[in-house]
């Protein structure tokens, strides 16, 4: 169900991925202000974006399934949610080794991008204790469907917040203005992102399959468990 | 903060990318091994079945 087109899908991240390290690595010049340690960025900044944009795709699909009732929706958008924290908790790691090279602190409080960041990742640390304290699968579904437009939605909000706070600290790569990147830097970083967002659609879709396989293998033993006492 | 010598930038360059890998690594295992267990048990079942 879930597996098909995953071949070609984990070949192509294969690819971008690896493009993308030597584009990094080989290509995109040395930044004049950070120099080496700017390299950081391109692993760092898609894996954020990519980890917001899960969240949000989670709210979408929680959407699908209250519309619909379909509980595979539901499933969806649990496999996009829980892949999120996991890169969500990388984008920390990798940002608190940035911050530590660049400003000598493994953490800056008062840096509302480092901070925002983190306040979403613990509301969707949240989404798992709410979703597993509660045993009858439909409730379970929809509870966790309202959990995930309410906190989706939470996650644009917090981007526009963020960007409206005055701050010279962290910079702006993605405005309006298209940012201060030079044309070698913005490929790179573009096709990181690329990487980054086939990465989470490869997983996504393994994982689904996993699931699903899972749930199939139940729903066999119990009839043939039936089969047995009949 | 000036930039970093080379030498000790890329031990934080080396970091992240290695937790960035490591993270990845982690969780393929853990799903592969989720997937060897759903193929022995469905392996089982198929046995179970055929006696």
């Amino acid at each position: 169900m879930y597996s098909k087109g995953f071949m070609p899908l984990a070949t192509a991240t294969v690819v971008a991925l690896t493009t993308a390290l030597a584009l990094a690595f080989f290509y995109a010049p040395l930044d004049a202000d950070q120099g080496f340690v700017q390299k950081i960025f391109y692993v760092h900044v898609p894996m954020a974006i990519v980890a917001l944009g899960g969240f949000v795709a989670g709210g979408v699909m929680g959407i699908l399934h209250l519309r619909s009732g379909d509980p595979s929706w539901d499933l969806r958008s649990y496999v996009a949610i829980h892949l999120s924290v996991i890169l969500g908790s990388g984008v920390l790691i990798t940002g608190a080794i940035w911050a530590k090279a660049s400003w000598g602190h493994w953490w800056v409080w008062d840096e509302p991008v480092l901070v925002s960041f983190l306040v979403v990742f613990l509301l969707y640390c949240v989404y798992y204790p709410l979703r597993f304290s509660i045993e009858d699968p439909e409730r379970q579904a929809r509870y966790s469907s309202v959990f995930a437009i309410v906190a989706g939605a939470f996650v644009p909000l917090n981007f526009v917040a963020v960007r409206m706070a005055e701050t010279f600290t962290h910079p702006r790569v993605l405005s309006q203005t298209g940012g201060s990147l030079p044309g070698e830097m913005r490929l790179t970083f573009l096709v990181s992102l690329l990487a980054m967002a086939l990465l989470f659609v490869t997983l996504w879709k393994l994982e689904l399959t996993a699931k699903h396989a899972s749930m199939q293998l139940k729903r066999l033993r119990r009839r043939l468990d039936a089969r047995v006492t009949a | 903060m000036p930039a970093l010598p080379l030498d000790e930038a890329g031990k934080y360059v080396a970091g992240a990318y290695v937790v960035f890998f490591a993270l990845i690594l982690i969780y393929v295992t853990i799903l592969g091994a989720k997937i060897a267990r759903i193929d022995r048990e469905l392996t089982q079942l198929a046995e179970d079945d055929d006696r």
